[in-house]
């Protein structure tokens, strides 16, 4: 970047690590690729690798929650019921029908697409605080129908037998995925891809024109862009995402617990958003990879993890809205 | 279905839609005034149990626990207003909601840190246990009171906005809080006070239903949910919505039970998406009233 | 020749010297890893009293093993929060990271099948320690699961033949919460029902985690039972009771649970539960019957002089931990194959006299004991909550057969 010489220029120099600046810029434009390379050391980094797994999983569920929260400004309760269609979609025809996994994971996405485009639809119609009531509300239903579908899911039980011991690509190469390393880079692959693809969706038109929308609705609608059909078409987007992540978590655990379907998923993946950051790139990982050690690190030391978990966000909301990574970029640009 | 089983499941869904009342009418009120969706509402609802199980521990009296449980518990909810939701004015519906989650989350923890985890026992008053006859069939005697004790709570509510000039001031605020503050009233203390009561009145819910569901650290977390299918189905702000729609929603509860028990928790939910998506705005609520 | 032979008798002795110690030092160090037997329990949450009764009576076992064992034996303990999500990834990591040798826990159902998922793809033993049918059957079974709890059909049954037997009339009423475990009960309730003639006149569902059953009452009330079985668990069994006894139910029918809970009804008061009978895998007073049980009792009081006696709940994560001691012991080993061999044919006393494992399925043929709650009045002091009416022995037949579960003979 070029020096500047205005007065803006002269206020945005005079910020700390000056220095540090450039690499900063540097990671904002490379973001995926910066992204990919701490996320290739993550296993190293982390207590054990089956939580690293759940920190991609989760990171990539809050990212497609955070294109309908943070880029979309629309508060939704219901992402449970796409993250879990998408596990179950997955895992029920490896464990029942004994699909192999490449039919499998595409299906999970399919049918959690198709669940985001239903409830996207009635949930869209509604503006702030009943969009998230309708979320809620259709999510539940989901959940008390795959609750009562025993025979299908296992109910209450949760679905077993999502067994996939092993990938062979091709029959070329062989890969163990009972070996924790092996599962975690096959799955790190396919969160590449799904990034790749973010990032492509958010420096598209389509995701000024969210940004657009979020920022001004009103001007957005006088510009002639249609409001509903765009943030609809967030949501379905969005549960595209948070569907793969359902999908990969069903392989990774094995089971699909019913849990996933609850509305406390839903408060999680809010949760970790609003932690990294709504609205900026990395933030919903950054989010997910917190709130997952934290969560860990402090269940080793007190029982009551819920309390600190608890502070740390109501702590987040009145000091640092903008989530700590969040924080972090708009500190560092100052 | 004969007639006497018929009102015995009528009254039965009366006294559970008398604590769904009291929830929910709190609950709106906040919103009403503050705009504020209070995520911590249900926790508020087990501290009155469980301030009420201790001063009855300590009194052995319920009527005294009755007045002490909404002095406490909206004592509580107004430090929180004052020094947690307060700040966060201005910043758009969003952040006093994730506020009051966090705040619900910490509420919950405590209670099990100062009062463990199993919970705490809670009987019946010694006046009001057992059964009387109604000609029909028999009804626990504390049901009845229960249903009577939610009509004098509304009836002092109804007078407190109806006739006196401080309901005079809520009721204004929730209309347009600019002019109001332009008249010169204080909102700020406003807001603190209906926080309060609006909490105080989820404590004396959760004390009113202790000897009938037990006190114990997660009985405040089903209690949101239902209180947002009674707040949605009747309007979101509205008090007789809340009124109407609590009874309504107990009386669909008794009566799915009856006919087909397992889907009486769905039923709530199909009913609250079948409102949001034919009627958002709720059986009485205002129309754009969110978002 | 002299000094070459001696230098060369210099160095094999120091070679043998060195080999010897080098050996010694590595049998030191394989005395000194010690077993990891990992435990996963929902420490945070609702049941946070039953499960931390679980990790001390655990750590009992462990200890009666170390007492007599070179090598010793080390607990490794796992919040897994009560969902099986979280219970997969502890499991995971318990494996993966702290390379744990066998595993024993669960208290819920899910969780439980969680966790064996896990457990048997990885090879490793998993002795489960919470009530469920569905861990028996084929589908979820592996020659790595084993199962140390009462399983909900043997409970039921056994409650069901004694209280049918007792009954005054012959209608029987069955009020169950919609999910695995109150199925699970159901369907034993009502093979033992069938066989002794009982007449079904209601049945009645409610989802779990009810908190007002008022709205049940009535069309129970109405078709006017002799017995009444509930089938749930934990707050939604104190609170039924609670609201049972306002409606007058205990004075038109005889209340049965077929598992009561004794930190429910320590914590909930003691009105709700009296006159109400149910079923347990333990009780303390069964010390004056066996002398295991007085070991276990005596052990816990000594080690933890405040809390009293073992609950029952206590008492199975004893049970489970001392069940894969044993097996170690009786193999002489670790090795997951014939540790598996030795479980599957040994006996073994844990606390209430001799248990078995079947083979086709795992499960601990055990003895099932039925008690009543006792009336405030009645307790002599703070821990004489129940007496024991009965037991049922342990005997395969109250089990589902192998062939009913999927198991191929």
């Amino acid at each position: 970047m070029a020096t500047d010489s205005t007065a803006v220029g002269a206020i945005r120099n005079r910020g700390p690590l000056e220095g540090v600046r450039p690499a900063f810029d540097l990671i904002a434009r490379q973001r995926v690729l910066f992204t990919i390379l701490f996320l290739v050391v993550l296993p190293w980094l982390a207590p054990y690798k089956a939580l690293a797994v759940n920190i991609l999983i989760f990171g990539l569920f809050a990212m497609g929650f955070n294109l309908v929260y943070g880029y979309a400004g629309m508060l939704s309760f219901g992402h449970a019921a796409l993250f879990g269609l998408g596990a179950y979609g997955c895992g029920v025809p490896i464990a029942k029908f004994g699909f192999p996994w490449y039919v499998a994971l595409p299906l999970g996405v399919l049918i959690a697409t198709t669940a985001g485009v239903v409830i996207g639809w009635f949930a869209t119609r509604s503006r702030g605080i009943y969009f998230a009531m309708v979320t809620l509300a259709l999510s539940q239903v989901v959940y008390y129908v795959v609750y009562q579908s025993i025979w299908l899911t296992g109910g209450e039980d949760g679905l077993r037998g999502v067994s996939v011991p092993s990938i062979s690509l091709f029959g070329i190469a062989e890969f163990n995925l009972l070996d924790p390393t092996t599962k975690y880079y096959l799955i790190l692959i396919i969160i590449i891809l799904a990034l790749w693809i973010f990032s492509r969706i958010l420096a598209s038109p389509f995701g000024a024109i969210l940004e657009g929308l979020r920022e001004n609705e009103k001007r957005a609608a006088a510009c002639g862009y249609d409001v509903n059909r765009t943030r609809w078409f967030a949501f379905v987007l969005s549960s595209v995402f948070s569907g793969l992540a359902g999908a990969l978590y069903a392989i990774h655990l094995s089971v699909v617990p019913i849990e996933t379907l609850h509305y406390f998923t839903s408060a999680v993946v809010l949760m970790m958003t609003l932690l990294g950051g709504m609205g900026t790139f990395f933030g919903p990982f950054v989010g997910a990879l917190v709130y997952l050690l934290l969560q860990d690190v402090v269940s080793v030391i007190t029982v009551h993890w819920q309390l600190v978990v608890g502070c740390l966000f109501v702590l987040l909301i009145l000091f640092f809205p903008r989530g700590i990574w969040g924080s972090l970029m708009h500190w560092l640009r100052i | 279905m004969t007639l006497d089983l018929f009102l015995l499941q009528l009254f039965t869904g009366l006294a559970l839609g008398s604590i769904y009342v009291l929830v929910a009418l709190g609950l709106s009120l906040i919103f009403g005034l503050l705009t504020i969706v209070n995520f911590a509402h249900g926790q508020f609802f087990m501290l009155g149990a469980y301030v009420g199980a201790f001063t009855l521990g300590f009194t052995g009296n319920f009527w005294l626990s009755l007045i002490v449980v909404p002095i406490v518990v909206g004592g509580i909810g107004m430090l929180c207003e004052r020094f947690l939701v307060r700040p966060l004015y201005g910043r758009g519906i969003d952040y006093p909601l994730l506020l009051t989650y966090g705040l619900g989350l910490i509420l919950l923890e405590l209670v099990r840190i100062i009062a463990g985890t199993q919970g705490v026992p809670f009987n019946t008053p010694r006046l009001l246990a057992g059964a009387v006859d109604l000609h029909f069939f028999f009804f626990p005697k504390y049901r009845l009171f229960l249903i009577f004790a939610t009509a004098v709570i509304l009836l002092a509510l109804w007078i407190l906005l109806e006739k006196t000039s401080y309901g005079l001031i809520i009721r204004a605020g929730a209309r347009d809080q600019e002019i109001v503050q332009v008249l010169g009233v204080d909102i700020g203390r406003v807001w603190l006070i209906v926080f309060g009561i609006g909490v105080a009145i989820a404590g004396i819910a959760g004390v009113l239903a202790a000897p009938i569901r037990g006190v114990f650290p997660e009985m405040g977390v089903p209690v949101l949910v239902e209180a947002f299918v009674v707040t949605v189905v009747g309007g979101m702000g509205s008090l007789l919505g809340a009124v109407i729609a609590g009874l309504l929603v107990g009386v669909t509860f008794s009566f799915t039970s009856f006919f087909y028990p397992e889907m009486a928790t769905l039923s709530m939910f199909v009913l609250m998406a079948l409102v949001l998506v034919f009627r958002p705005r709720g059986l009485f609520g205002r129309a754009g009233v969110l978002g | 020749m002299a000094v070459k032979l001696s230098r060369r008798k210099l160095l094999a002795t120091a070679g043998a010297a060195a080999a010897m110690s080098s050996f010694k030092i590595n049998v030191a160090r394989s005395q000194e890893t010690p077993i990891k037997i990992g435990f996963p329990v929902p420490i945070s949450g609702p049941y946070g009293t039953e499960a931390n009764d679980q990790v001390r009576c655990a750590q009992l076992a462990i200890d009666w093993f170390n007492q007599e064992s070179p090598r010793k034996a080390e607990l490794v303990v796992r919040d897994d929060k009560l969902d099986p999500g979280e219970a997969a990834t502890r499991t995971l990591e318990l494996i993966e990271s702290d390379k744990v040798d066998f595993i024993c826990g669960s208290l819920s159902a899910s969780v439980q099948l969680s966790v064996n998922q896990v457990a048997s793809k990885r090879g490793v033993i998993y002795n489960s320690i919470s009530q469920s049918d569905s861990i028996n059957e084929a589908s979820d079974f592996t020659k790595y699961t084993f199962h140390e709890a009462l399983n909900p059909h043997m409970t039921a049954g056994a409650v069901a033949r004694y209280v049918f037997g007792q009954a005054k009339g012959k209608k029987v009423a069955y009020l169950i919460a919609d999910y695995a475990y109150g199925h699970e009960m159901q369907r034993g309730f009502r093979r033992v029902a069938s066989e002794m003639g009982m007449e079904e006149v209601a049945e009645v569902r409610h989802p779990l985690g009810t908190t007002d059953y008022s709205a049940f009452f009535p069309r129970i009330q109405a078709a006017r039972p002799d017995i009444l079985l509930v089938v749930n668990f934990g707050r939604d069994q104190l609170n039924t009771l609670k609201q049972a006894t306002d409606f007058g139910l205990k004075e038109q029918m005889q209340i049965v649970y077929p598992v009561l809970l004794d930190t429910q009804r320590i914590a909930g008061g003691f009105d709700p539960f009296e006159g109400v009978i149910g079923g347990a895998n333990y009780y303390w007073t069964l010390e004056d019957e066996f002398e295991s049980a007085k070991r276990l009792n005596d052990a816990y009081r000594a080690k933890y002089p405040d809390q009293g006696v073992p609950s029952a709940y206590g008492a199975l994560g004893y049970a489970g931990v001392y069940g894969i001691l044993k097996g170690v012991k009786e193999a002489g080993s670790i090795k997951t194959d014939e540790v598996i061999a030795a479980m599957e044919s040994m006996k073994y006393d844990a606390y209430k006299g001799e248990q078995y494992f079947r083979k086709c399925d795992h499960q601990a043929v055990q003895s099932v004991l039925i008690i009543k709650a006792k009336p405030e009045s009645e307790m002599r002091n703070q821990w004489d909550i129940f007496e024991i009416l009965d037991t049922q022995p342990a005997d395969e037949k109250f089990l589902r057969t192998c062939e009913e579960l999927g198991h191929k003979a």
